[in-house]
């Protein structure tokens, strides 16, 4: 699984780092999605199709 | 395709609930939804804009940037009259409701949300012990659920507690639907000045809160002292009225479903008690007064063309409740996962201060209830009153005993 995040459209709501800390993280600035981890194991791969499916901005997109 | 539902038949909006069913959305609104995906309804001006029933069309349309949110263009379906006073950025478009938004969002991170979570843990249960050792019955908005989450957000904007009769009484007024317009304009003006004195003292005294942040903002010339005063209302009402409803409303939702409150108040387990917020979150859905948008261009969507400039209100709480999405959506279910819910909306506009409301009722739920077992109601079902003309839901008052 490939994950690419779009800074310039996260609205900060955080929901994807509760989905999937392991993998997301946030700017301390401004709460603007941070990615840890591009490529993430199997074991995430279910957490991280919910914090993209839970995203409001649309801000992570995958690749499987 | 659905037949367009001819205007002059057009249901009322926003709809009555059924008296013996506090919890549910509009009767009317939820067979809306089955019949159609797409219904004209009628606001309190007469104009006649699209209701949105089903989820997918309305996360579809929430994240759709032909979608406008802009309250001052032709066409918004504004659920009263606008008023003359500063808009907050909530009723803009990005590019500008992005720059105003990002300049707030630094205290809502998950990690200093969390920081804050044994301050909110001391709060709550200093709370409780004033409730255990004072008179019975007792309301549990007002001595609970209403200065838990205004101490919160006081702390978190820095807003001095002691005033917080002032600001929950123009609050209040300023989100009742049945409030004459200049009843609102009044309060709205009474909060903004009080805003923008406090902004006054940060600008020669700053602190470490979030108003203090936009002090700095106004000094680099990125915000203007009036829009960081709006800023300031915003988040002052959005910050305590809401998730004090969730903490009250949710309480009677459990004591009315006495097996999900037994699952709650005996399990240890922090997935659970999530899960329980998101669950309740979802079914009551207490902004029970839609999304309201407006659309730039025409759009498809259901079979059905709305043309540019028609309003279009995406009512949430009819969504949260689609079986297409939560299978026996009527039942409260504190096990089920029910993260997608759109109890916080969805697109850019999506809630920011979520974060904070989760962690808030997640501390309330899981000790209010462990803390004082035998809660009861002290008066009946019927007897409670309901804010039925409030744009955000829940109860005046929750007489409760133990």
């Amino acid at each position: 699984m490939k994950v690419t995040i779009d800074q310039d459209k996260c609205v900060a709501s955080g929901q994807c780092v509760t989905a999937a800390t392991a993998v997301f993280d946030q700017r301390d600035e401004d709460g603007v999605v941070v990615l840890l981890d591009p490529d993430p194991a199997e074991e995430f791969a279910d957490d991280v199709r919910h914090a993209a499916a839970v995203c409001p901005a649309l801000a992570i997109t995958l690749a499987e | 395709m659905t037949s367009t539902v001819d205007s002059t038949e057009a249901p009322q909006f926003p709809a009555a609930r059924a008296a013996k069913c506090p919890f549910d959305p509009p009767p009317t609104m939820q067979a809306l939804r089955e019949r159609t995906p797409l219904a004209r309804v009628r606001l309190w001006d007469d104009t006649t804009p699209w209701l949105v029933t089903r989820y997918a069309d309305q996360r579809e349309l929430l994240g759709d940037p032909r979608v406008s949110a802009d309250i001052t263009r032709p066409g918004y379906p504004s659920p009263a009259p606008i008023s003359d006073a500063p808009i907050s950025f909530v009723l803009m478009d990005d590019p500008e409701h992005a720059r105003l938004r990002r300049m707030v969002t630094a205290p809502f991170t998950i990690k200093r949300v969390e920081a804050m979570r044994p301050a909110v843990q001391q709060i709550v249960d200093d709370l409780i012990e004033e409730m255990l050792t004072g008179p019975k019955p007792v309301d549990l908005v007002s001595a609970f659920a209403l200065p838990l989450t205004s101490l919160v957000i006081c702390q978190l904007l820095g807003v001095p507690y002691a005033d917080h009769d002032f600001f929950q009484d123009h609050s209040s007024t300023m989100i009742n639907r049945d409030a004459a317009p200049e009843q609102r304009r009044d309060a709205a003006g009474r909060l903004f000045a009080y805003l923008d004195e406090l902004i006054g003292e940060k600008l020669t005294n700053p602190g470490e809160d979030l108003l203090s942040g936009l002090t700095e903002r106004i000094r680099a010339g990125e915000l203007t002292r009036p829009d960081a005063a709006q800023v300031g209302v915003l988040m002052l009402i959005a910050g305590h009225e809401t998730t004090a409803n969730m903490i009250a409303l949710g309480t009677l939702a459990l004591l009315e479903h006495p097996d999900q409150l037994a699952l709650l108040r005996e399990s240890n387990d922090p997935k659970l008690v999530a899960g329980a917020v998101e669950e309740l979150l979802r079914y009551l859905h207490i902004t029970h007064n839609g999304r309201r948008r407006v659309a730039l261009e025409d759009i498809e969507i259901a079979g059905e063309t709305i043309r540019a400039g028609e309003g279009i209100i995406l009512a949430n709480d009819i969504a949260n409740r689609d079986p297409a999405v939560f299978p026996h959506p009527d039942r409260l279910d504190i096990q089920r996962d029910a993260r997608r819910h759109l109890a916080f909306g969805f697109g850019v506009h999506q809630c920011l201060g979520q974060p904070l409301a989760r962690m808030e009722l997640q501390v309330v739920y899981s000790t209010l209830y462990r803390r004082i077992p035998a809660m009861r109601l002290a008066v009946e079902l019927d007897e409670i009153p309901f804010k039925h003309d409030g744009s955000v839901y829940g109860v005046y008052e929750l007489p409760v005993t133990w």
